[in-house]
């Protein structure tokens, strides 16, 4: 089933790979966030009670969930490289780590902005955000990981190891407005049933969404990139690739 | 449009200010982000051109050192036979 | 004398965890300044904070609980150092790697014997010290119950952390942002149950989830730090 993949495992082949795949998603993603925003900004109805200031949540909503799937895909990664000992897996995961904290970043901060002048406080420490600050923090301490170790091959697996121990952040995040009473509003999209939003206010959301995965897969593959070069940088591929690029 | 005028887009109903500091950190981290990510790529390229043009350099110069040193010791051999010849020849002479 | 070897072969697991226990202990006894500065970090970090937050009996025994607790943690962030950096520095560590025991029982050995060093003190001193902070008076049993609970946690954890750093030169500074995410829950629930307690309402909850935590960390983190310990010495 998974036979197809195999010639992947060379990272000439994944390199030339990516170098097709990012000129079209970046297309993608440039279309998909131009609309997305532009509707999110202009042209959505403003939330009956929030009024305004609604329209953070087309960014906050989508980076807060993407933060939690980068980290479970850094895991996922992680994982193949500690099991099944694929060598790329270890690249995969050193790249998605600033992307994912980034993401939380981001995600903290346009929450603050809405929480001030929706509940009057830049900042609580509740369930939800504690355990999103516990991620920001898993990022950073995985990123730290990677850069202390001079072997690579080294720091992918105590990074993978580090990531391992953390995946049991995610269920906390996810499950955290259940299971606790939180200043933090409760699921407004779910993906069974019917979500709770009109849909003129649905379909922006589902733009910025798209546009944001798109977005992470652009900036990883770039990244990505970036790792493979420096890990397989004796190789004669290598070579001629950066002093046809490089060296000028 | 859900905005009468540009003033009342940027005030957005009296939240501008939270509005837009949202969305100008995303923008300003997402640039970041792209813009350094790209950078690191020309940079990688850039040091490993570099160090393999070194290496190559250092290379040649070795190979230079080789060939001068061999060519030395073909010069000290030739003409320490060319002596001996020369000696021997004298020494037929004489 | 190969009756001799063949019999150390065949130690029990028993006799492997014993022996390493009293091996980390003995050594322990013989640096005892390093048992002793954790400790004595905990009494002044505990110290100093009426000193900077103002002697005001109500405001100490409020934050009380978060106090001691943080300094319970940070005082075990600085003992986990020699949980295995001596061992990695003399080369021990590596053939404790090699021996034919499963790593799972030598490294269970060496965190007991760093719980029984850290923990257990601070266990008996912090009843002591929270009389300085003027705590509740309904909260002690609680502080005793979240600490005999937790601090073993605390060494779990750690061992991870130390064990993914051990082999870095200025390893010491990366453990604190790899370690203080996963004490974060600890303290959180350790904190609300004291709390609570000193509200007189029933902490059974927030008891139960440290003792998951407990049990979870007992089982699982020994062999995220046999994987750690051999990455670092690859």
């Amino acid at each position: 089933m998974w036979k197809w993949l195999h010639p992947y495992a060379n990272p000439e082949a994944t390199y030339h790979l990516t170098d097709r795949i990012i000129p079209w998603f970046s297309y993608l993603t440039i279309i998909l966030l131009v609309i997305g925003l532009t509707w999110a900004l202009l042209f959505a109805p403003a939330d009956y009670q929030q009024g305004d200031s609604f329209r953070i949540f087309y960014i906050h909503v989508p980076t807060a969930t993407l933060s939690m799937g980068i980290y479970v895909g850094m895991a996922i990664a992680a994982l193949c490289s500690i099991v099944w000992q694929f060598k790329l897996a270890d690249a995969s995961a050193a790249s998605l780590a600033p992307i994912g904290a980034v993401f939380t970043f981001i995600s903290l901060v346009t929450g603050a902005a809405w929480g001030k002048p929706m509940w009057g406080t830049w900042w609580i420490w509740d369930a939800r955000l504690t355990s999103q600050l516990i991620l920001l923090f898993l990022f950073l301490g995985v990123m730290a990981l990677h850069n202390a170790f001079e072997d690579k091959a080294l720091a992918g697996k105590a990074a993978g190891i580090l990531t391992l121990v953390g995946i049991i952040n995610i269920p906390i995040i996810k499950y955290s407005v259940e299971w606790w009473n939180t200043l933090h509003q409760g699921a407004t999209v779910s993906k069974m049933g019917k979500p709770s939003m009109t849909m003129d206010m649905l379909w922006p959301f589902i733009f910025c969404y798209m546009g944001f995965i798109f977005l992470i897969v652009v900036i990883t593959c770039i990244r990505f990139r970036n790792e493979i070069l420096s890990r397989n940088s004796m190789r004669p591929w290598v070579k001629e690739l950066a002093l046809s690029k490089g060296g000028k | 449009m859900q905005f009468d005028s540009i003033n009342a887009f940027l005030s957005m109903g009296g939240y501008g200010f939270y509005v837009w500091l949202s969305y100008g950190i995303t923008t300003l981290a997402l640039l970041l982000l792209i813009l350094l990510s790209k950078q690191k790529h020309k940079q990688t390229l850039q040091h490993i051109a570099q160090r393999y043009n070194r290496e190559l350099k250092r290379k040649e110069a070795a190979a230079l050192q080789t060939s001068a040193l061999a060519s030395n010791t073909e010069n000290t051999l030739s003409t320490v036979a060319s002596e001996k010849c020369k000696s021997e020849h004298d020494k037929s002479v004489k | 004398m190969t009756k001799n070897i063949q019999h150390f072969n065949n130690l029990s697991y028993r006799s492997a965890f014993m022996l390493v226990l009293k091996r980390d202990l003995t050594i322990a006894f013989r640096h005892k300044d390093d048992v002793l500065n954790p400790l004595l970090f905990f009494i002044i970090v505990i110290t100093l904070f009426p000193l900077g937050v103002g002697p005001e009996m109500e405001t100490l025994s409020r934050i009380a609980p978060g106090i001691i607790w943080v300094a319970a943690l940070l005082a075990t962030l600085l003992s986990l150092d020699r949980l295995f950096k001596s061992d990695y520095n003399d080369g021990s560590l590596e053939q404790m790697l090699l021996s034919p025991h499963p790593i799972f029982v030598l490294v269970l050995a060496k965190i007991t014997a760093h719980w029984l060093l850290t923990g257990l003190p601070l266990i008996f001193i912090a009843p002591l010290l929270a009389v300085l902070l003027n705590f509740n008076e309904q909260g002690y049993s609680a502080l005793m119950l979240t600490l005999s609970l937790g601090t073993p946690v605390l060494s779990l954890l750690g061992a991870i952390g130390v064990a993914l750093t051990v082999g870095i030169k200025k390893g010491g500074v990366l453990l604190s942002l790899l370690i203080l995410p996963l004490y974060i829950p600890v303290l959180i629930f350790a904190t609300s149950a004291i709390d609570t307690a000193a509200m007189n309402l029933p902490y059974t909850g927030q008891l139960a989830i440290i003792a998951a935590l407990f049990f979870s960390s007992l089982i699982l983190s020994p062999f995220a730090v046999s994987s750690a310990l051999k990455v670092s010495i690859n």
